[in-house]
């Protein structure tokens, strides 16, 4: 199952994307919702992984591993489903553009 | 009083545009204005370091704090416990001025005046501000429980992180083996849902290890464990005869210096008596007159934080009256914070604030020294409502304590830690 009909399975009733002008920061702005454990702009101080500068094709697989449980996790299957595909799109593709700060981001 | 102009002016060089280092080329982006900050918790420090990020300097933040450095409610715990020292939780608040040109003022804001959009201080006069965040973080209800106020050395809440903390655990360092530690919860809502269960955990703890003949009393005004109620439930057991929770358990009043709580059947006498009074928004919001409901907690816009109908006071963190399902929580206080931030600075350039925001929390609690389970949930913003709302299906708790999860909740403080300060 991908990604998208796992979410249309899971159902997000009554947070259907809004027909209103999208605000031109809403990719940062979802990503800092992702900053309290993995860092400021994703650059984790360790412990968490590093999301800055990763493809986004790489996160956003692990996103639908996590979701799918083919991945295992202690929170982040839970998490992913609160978001919507095009949320994770956005949140991707604006973390795989930041820049990895130094060299121990990786997860310890 | 000090202009505005004036003052940004003696903020000095440091927060100069051009002159940060976090910001190559200090074009900004646009948002021009002065913003202050009151508190310097998980909330608006957060405000204070995404303000001036996201603006790339373009506008100028002052935070004004009380203390001059921040300490963590979250972990503290642990401090209580004697897993960890008051120092692992303290963290500098010099990282917001020297890299991100916040400016600092460590002192206490004494009124707001919201029309002329001022915040008087102790000690540095009258600030101006374009916009003002208030973080107040929480208060105790004066008088709730008769013969409490004012006794705190004696019957400590260590309910705000810093010298109560420590003076908690020395409590328990003196206890003789074979006491009682009573712990006192308040009816819902209050600071932290799952704080006192891992309180009462983490005593335990340590009196097993320590001072096995003793016992934790966990006296609780609610009907039920308020926080992952399974999962502590099963940590409760595991402690035996050690502790024993006692639901609507209301306290009526003490005597600090026998250290007796009164109960509405039962009187208790205790060797440490840690008293979690009601609370409700800190007392900045109180005295300014924000609106409140239930008398206690900040009624607000959530696409802004800003306080209903007091135009330019955004209001974070523990002192608001909660959305659906939103935990009083450092983390979501944290969300609070970027939420806000982003409002601002959309307001300060006359946009429209961001119509779809959403805000996730995560919470672990240490059930003893190696073991830990979370709560986590995702809001998003339901314009019907107007509220952000958890999502179905989303979010949810530990399978059962485990050592996997410690080591995250530990990297989620050195995290948010740094998402805050550094």
């Amino acid at each position: 199952m991908n990604l998208r009909n796992a979410i249309v399975v899971v159902g997000l009733a009554g947070v259907a994307l809004s027909a209103q002008a999208q605000d031109p920061n809403l990719a940062r702005n979802l990503a800092a919702t992702c900053a309290n454990c993995h860092g400021t702009n994703g650059n984790s101080l360790g412990g968490m992984e590093t999301l800055a500068g990763e493809s986004q094709k790489k996160l956003l697989q692990k996103l639908d591993d996590f979701r799918t449980g083919e991945k295992p996790a202690t929170i982040m299957h839970q998490i992913v489903k609160g978001y919507t595909p095009e949320q994770l799109d956005l949140i991707t593709a604006w973390f795989a553009a930041q820049e990895a700060e130094g060299d121990e981001q990786d997860a310890e | 009083m000090l202009s505005r102009r004036d003052f940004l002016k003696s903020m000095g060089a440091t927060a100069a545009l051009g002159t940060v280092p976090g910001f190559a080329n200090a074009a900004g982006n646009g948002a021009r204005g002065h913003v202050v900050v009151i508190g310097g918790g998980y909330g608006g420090a957060t405000a204070a370091k995404y303000l001036r990020m996201w603006s790339q300097g373009s506008v100028e933040v002052t935070l004004i704090e009380r203390n001059a450095s921040f300490v963590s409610c979250p972990i503290s715990n642990l401090v209580i416990g004697g897993l960890k020292q008051i120092e692992d939780i303290t963290v500098s608040y010099a990282n917001l001025q020297s890299k991100w040109g916040v400016k600092l003022v460590t002192d206490e804001v004494t009124a707001i005046d919201a029309d002329k959009r001022t915040v008087t201080t102790a000690k540095n006069g009258s600030i101006a501000y374009d916009r003002l965040v208030m973080s107040p973080g929480i208060s105790f209800i004066p008088g709730a429980i008769e013969g409490l106020d004012g006794n705190e050395e004696l019957v400590p809440h260590a309910w705000k992180a810093g010298p109560q903390t420590a003076l908690l655990r020395k409590r328990l360092e003196d206890m003789p083996d074979g006491g009682v530690f009573a712990m006192h919860i308040p009816r819902a809502p209050f600071r932290c849902p799952p704080g006192p269960y891992e309180r009462a955990c983490l005593v335990a703890n340590y009196l097993r290890q320590s001072k096995p003949k003793s016992k934790v009393l966990v006296l609780d005004a609610n009907g039920e464990i308020q926080s992952k109620k399974g999962l502590f439930t099963k940590a409760f057991e595991g402690y035996g005869e050690l502790l024993e929770y006692v639901p609507n358990s209301t306290l009526r009043a003490v005597d600090a210096r026998t250290r007796t709580a009164e109960l509405e059947f039962d009187t208790i006498e205790a060797d440490v008596l840690n008293v979690l009074p009601p609370m409700r928004a800190g007392e900045i919001a109180i005295q300014a007159g924000l609106p409140l409901i239930n008398d206690r907690w900040v009624d607000v816009d959530w696409l802004t934080l800003e306080a209903k109908g007091v135009a330019g006071v955004h209001v974070l963190g523990d002192a608001l009256f909660p959305a659906p399902a939103m935990p009083k929580s450092g983390h979501m206080a944290n969300q609070h914070g970027k939420l806000a931030a982003a409002a601002i600075l959309n307001l300060l350039q006359g946009m429209a604030p961001n119509p779809t925001p959403v805000v996730m929390n995560t919470c672990y609690s240490f059930v003893d020294g190696k073991n830990v389970i979370h709560v986590a949930s995702v809001h998003q913003f339901d314009a019907a409502s107007g509220k952000p709302m958890p999502v179905d299906g989303a979010g949810g708790l530990s399978p059962s304590a485990n050592e996997l999860e410690a080591k995250a909740a530990l990297a989620w403080a050195k995290n948010i830690w740094a998402d805050m300060l550094a």
